[in-house]
């Protein structure tokens, strides 16, 4: 029983990083890289070194969980001027963000 | 060989020639930010002509630009840190100094002499010598008993050689005298409201604004009688009703005020704000397209013109001054990101990143008369600032 908890726990963990697999369509990826660095780019910088935002760069989100980020870019965060992109992104779209911003996200 | 020897005269002749530039005034000319470049075009109005461009001027993703009194030179600054003193007649990068990780904007001073950043890393403004760039003074925004620095928002110059700002994770508006430039004198307004996005004084220099993302309201001084301190208004616009997703901050700046009226973007709202001067009082709100981040007055106050957030980034909205009613609603171009009016104000350049184009507008017929293209181009700032109060 134990196991079998421990495995649940485990599988909603991997969860977003198991739906980055599902990769947008290579049009949609240019959609999205665009909107990161133009749109996100707004707050976070264009290079995505901070700004009114934090910075995204690999350095500053490697000790963060991807399923906090995952949640924080669909969800938003209270208290912050991070407002919630699920009206803009699935969740798929999101975890395949937060995936390239942790290996060095793709210029346009 | 005669031949030869009269084509290198007439060459040396050209070239001797090619340098010299054909004596004018700059008061006709501007600049437009191409975001993706680090680059911005020198542009005439009247011309509606892009003269040239000059690079090297680093990130621009986020980017505003100040003039010398002489409108000769622009003062630009970019997301990276960068100062850049950009000289529009030679459309030669004069100098450059880095002088902070992640800055926001800029002001230059009445007597034009010193030139100010914001910045958001370290938090706090930097003063130099708007000839030298040398610096003058440095001044944190520290704030709290843990000595923390806020980012510093909404950067406005005010008669006095003084400059109010903002401090956005302090909540504070902060002025800094800098009559003395090397010895600046601050005074602050605590609890003004929480998180100030970014601020503008009206155009007689007398009153204050720091719009709040934090809670509803905008908070105001009274720069003529300091001593009454901070006061908010607009505190109940939201009435307690969730906002929307904010995609992009609205700005403010020394825009807003038509005759005796502000028209100020509701944070998280599709509505502009409409606010009494005399009584600080809202008279109006209006409905308009999408969430606001320009809200602009014609020269002559009697348009105001709006553009907006993602999703509503390609729709202008132009309303009437006279009895507050949408007069047009324009659809310029992708992302539209600015509007820029001429000096009075009978048309306006407005920008369309993902179209790479200025799009040229007659604000009395509400037509496209002209257009220019320029890389994904973001703000479009003309010489006729260098003589407005809170620039």
């Amino acid at each position: 029983m134990k196991g079998l908890v421990l495995c649940l726990v485990l599988a909603a963990s991997f969860a977003p990083a198991a739906q980055a697999t599902v990769v947008p369509a290579p049009e949609r990826q240019r959609q999205l890289i665009r909107m990161v660095r133009q749109d996100c780019g707004s707050c976070h910088g264009m290079t995505l070194k901070g700004g009114l935002g934090s910075p995204l760069l690999p350095q500053d989100l490697r000790d963060k969980p991807p399923t906090s980020l995952v949640a924080t870019v669909l969800y938003g965060r209270a208290g912050t001027a991070m407002p919630p992109w699920q009206s803009k992104l699935d969740p798929a779209e999101a975890a395949w963000i937060v995936e390239q911003l942790l290996n060095g996200f793709p210029n346009e | 060989m005669k031949r030869l020897v009269a084509i290198g005269a007439l060459c040396l002749a050209a070239c001797a020639q090619q340098p010299q530039l054909a004596l004018r005034g700059s008061g006709d000319l501007g600049v437009v930010i191409e975001r993706a470049s680090g680059r911005v075009a020198v542009v005439d109005n009247s011309a509606a002509a892009v003269l040239g461009s000059v690079d090297g001027l680093g990130d621009l993703s986020h980017a505003s630009v100040v003039f010398s009194r002489d409108g000769r030179y622009a003062y630009v600054f970019g997301r990276d840190g960068g100062l850049s003193k950009v000289d529009l007649l030679t459309r030669q990068l004069e100098r450059r100094v880095v002088q902070a990780g992640n800055s926001i904007g800029g002001a230059i001073s009445q007597d034009g002499r010193i030139v100010v950043a914001q910045n958001y890393e370290p938090g706090g403004i930097k003063a130099f010598d708007a000839r030298t760039l040398e610096l003058l003074a440095d001044i944190p925004s520290t704030y709290g008993a843990e000595g923390k620095r806020s980012k510093v928002v909404g950067l406005a110059d005010l008669p006095g050689n003084r400059f109010a700002y903002a401090l956005f994770d302090a909540g504070e508006i902060w002025i800094a005298d800098l009559s003395a430039p090397r010895q600046p004198k601050l005074s602050k307004f605590r609890d003004v409201g929480r998180q100030p996005y970014d601020g503008l004084v009206t155009p007689d220099g007398r009153y204050y604004l720091a719009g709040l993302f934090g809670e509803d309201g905008v908070a105001l001084v009274d720069l003529w009688r300091p001593e009454q301190g901070a006061r908010k208004i607009l505190a109940a616009y939201g009435r307690g009703e969730e906002k929307l997703p904010v995609f992009k901050m609205p700005h403010l700046r020394g825009w807003a005020v038509a005759g005796r009226r502000a028209y100020l973007p509701a944070v998280g709202r599709h509505e502009v704000l409409v606010v009494d001067t005399a009584t600080w009082q809202e008279v109006g709100r209006i409905p308009v397209k999408g969430q606001p981040v320009f809200v602009m007055a014609r020269p002559d106050g009697r348009q105001v013109w709006v553009n907006f957030a993602l999703p509503d980034n390609g729709w202008v909205q132009v309303i009437d001054t006279l009895d507050d009613r949408l007069l047009a609603t324009l659809a310029p171009g992708k992302a539209v990101l600015h509007l820029e009016f001429s000096p009075k104000g009978e048309q306006v350049w407005i920008s369309a990143r993902d179209d790479d184009r200025v799009l040229i507008y007659d604000t009395e017929s509400l037509k496209q008369v002209g257009s220019l293209v320029a890389q994904n181009p973001s703000g479009i700032f003309f010489t006729s600032r260098a003589a407005r109060i809170g620039f």
